[in-house]
């Protein structure tokens, strides 16, 4: 167990190696960082100063230990645009980014595990083919179409919903929506297969045997042993749906990461573009490092593979 | 030993009749539904100079905002109504079809070679080789596609070619791993190893040999991925780091009908969401049923 969350650990620390190596390679391969890291609008002069300032004329491996030195110690450098230190920028953002991706998840879940465990009942058959329809239409429809006929929809015609920004319950349904509607149709998926195959198992069979009425074999002996990998996905679409809301939050002008990627973006605010970007790669690593640990401390069959 | 050559085949009488009844049996089971949606779009594209009513770029502000011709307000003129600045939007998404589908297939194609290329060399040399590509390709995958693509376009800036540059490189990982999958099981195949036996250098085996095997998966997966490389220029031109304007992407557009979208120009929003939703539904649809037919262990991709 201890070799095996050593091993884990050393992939996800070279994991991180090489993503800050390939942000920081990218920057400079592809043109003159100092266009991107010196703001708009410096002059010849200032430039040039400024190379020297940041040191843009080291050695690319000094530049890349420094950069490394300043990622770990926390500071990514200040925005241009709004003139405090990116990681403070990235923390007040953060909690509207989980509150969206968390209202998304129940949006998700809701959808998505009921009509799972309908399809997986009945294989084949109507509910079955419905939500294969439904998945096919999740997986083509753009997240920020959808939102955009929410909006269309909900707060035009109807005039329900706000159609933009943040601070109410209503404010949140429609992006929570839009960004979940995407993940339902995986969670459908996961559950429908996950569903199939605990019914098709030995315990299943031997409460059916037992007399048990099909609606308890189903709730309370198939159901809960389908959950824990709808679950675990669910605990990684999570981190993903944090980091995916870029055209969702800017649709609904959702004040999260996503939208500061945006906003760096269209204010050629380049370090928090680089920030967010970093960022938003290591929670992913580390996110899948606790799912690799929690799942060798759940089933030894995983520790001892390869 | 000698061996007698075939008896030849019957040659069945070609009639129309026979010839019809054979084209049938070919073509039987074809998902029609999306080749036609797919062969439409091509047309769409490879004429739009020919169908589109207006020019997609230019129009007068004295149309702007004119709904589609069937309700109050509307034109012949102008089927799908106009834009804010009373560009023709049926004209625009004619041009749209074209740029889809050339940074679509480009992009897909780009990433193919790339992705399969690597995955054959990863996975038949195997080694260090295999360890590095199998690590990157790690770390790539790490990054939120989407978010990668923003952050390469943050940094060299919109453009069509740059579009299609960005997409290959956010997206050949997919390809890399399914197809590294794939050689190495088949490298342990008899044809590989006798092709060992046979003194043939690794460059041939990994050409002659497996390249032709993995073909199929390499189809299938880039039409699965039509999908995912449209949507994604869709959203890229969208957030303004795709498709420069005033060109006519459809995710441009859709960015352009949020202007109006508070007052109820719904036509801007829907068509261009439509004609997307329909190409990527028709490469998905296609991908699926290319997935069952050609590569039977991709089936639960």
């Amino acid at each position: 167990m201890k070799r095996f969350v050593l091993r884990r650990l050393g992939y996800a620390a070279l994991s991180l190696c090489m993503l800050s190596l390939m942000i920081f390679l990218f920057v400079r391969v592809t043109g003159d960082p100092t266009v991107l890291l010196v703001e708009p609008g410096a002059s010849r002069d200032d430039l040039a100063a400024l190379r020297t300032e940041l040191g843009l004329d080291r050695p690319l491996v000094v530049q890349y230990v420094s950069f490394v030195k300043d990622v770990v110690r926390g500071d990514f450098g200040r925005s241009f645009y709004y003139r405090t230190p990116v990681l403070e920028l990235y923390a007040s953002r953060l909690p509207n980014s989980l509150l969206l991706a968390v209202a998304a998840m129940a949006f998700s879940l809701l959808i998505g595990i009921p009509s799972g465990i309908l399809a997986a009942i009945r294989v084949g058959g109507w509910w079955d083919r419905g939500g294969k329809i439904f998945g096919l239409l999740g997986l083509s429809m753009p997240s920020f179409w959808v939102g955009l006929l929410l909006i269309l929809f909900f707060s035009v015609y109807l005039g329900w919903l706000p159609s933009s920004g943040s601070g109410t319950v209503l404010h949140v349904l429609m992006p929570a929506f839009a960004l979940g509607w995407y993940f339902a149709a995986a969670h459908m998926r996961m559950t429908r297969s996950s569903m199939l195959e605990v019914l098709g198992s030995e315990y299943v069979k031997l409460a059916r045997l037992k007399g048990l009425p099909e609606a308890l074999v189903i709730t309370k002996h198939a159901f809960k042993n389908a959950l824990i990998p709808v679950l675990t996905l669910a605990g990684i679409n999570l981190v993903l749906m944090v980091n995916v809301a870029v055209v969702v939050e800017t649709v609904f002008a959702w004040p999260g990461i996503g939208r500061l990627l945006y906003e760096g973006v269209a204010f050629r605010d380049f370090p928090v573009v680089q920030a967010t970007v970093l960022l938003s790669g290591s929670m992913i690593v580390v996110v899948n490092l606790v799912v690799d640990i929690l799942y060798a401390v759940i089933d030894p069959r995983i520790r001892y593979e390869r | 030993m000698s061996v007698s050559p075939a008896p030849a085949a019957p040659t069945p009488s070609l009639t129309l009749g026979w010839r019809l009844a054979s084209l049938r049996a070919k073509t039987e089971g074809l998902p029609w539904v999306p080749i036609g949606i797919l062969a439409t779009l091509v047309l769409v594209a490879a004429f739009a100079d020919f169908i589109a009513p207006h020019n997609p770029e230019i129009g007068s502000l004295g149309q702007r905002f004119k709904p589609p011709a069937w309700s109050a307000g509307g034109s012949m003129e102008f089927l799908l109504g106009t834009d804010h600045i009373g560009r023709d939007v049926l004209s625009r998404l004619i041009f749209g079809a074209r740029i889809s589908m050339m940074v679509g297939f480009t992009a897909v194609i780009f990433a193919g070679v790339v992705g399969t290329a690597l995955g054959i060399v990863s996975g038949y040399l195997g080694g260090w080789v295999d360890h590095v590509i199998m690590r990157v390709t790690d770390t790539w995958l790490a990054l939120p596609a989407l978010t990668f693509a923003i952050f390469l376009a943050a940094i060299v800036g919109p453009s069509e070619f740059n579009i299609i540059i960005i997409l290959g490189i956010v997206y050949w990982t997919r390809y890399a791993r399914v197809i590294r999958g794939e050689v190495l099981s088949l490298k342990e195949r008899d044809f590989v190893r006798l092709a060992i036996v046979a003194n043939c250098s690794k460059w041939t085996i990994m050409r002659r040999h497996l390249l032709p095997n993995v073909l199929n998966s390499a189809i299938v997966l880039a039409t699965l991925m039509l999908g995912v490389v449209i949507v994604s220029e869709a959203a890229l031109s969208f957030l303004g780091v795709g498709v420069p304007p005033p060109k006519p992407a459809w995710g441009l557009m859709l960015a352009d009908g949020k202007k109006g979208l508070m007052a109820g120009y719904w036509w801007l929003t829907v068509f261009p969401g439509v004609c997307i939703v329909l190409m990527v539904l028709a490469a998905n649809l296609l991908g699926d049923w290319l997935r069952v037919k050609l590569d039977p262990q991709l089936r639960q991709l």
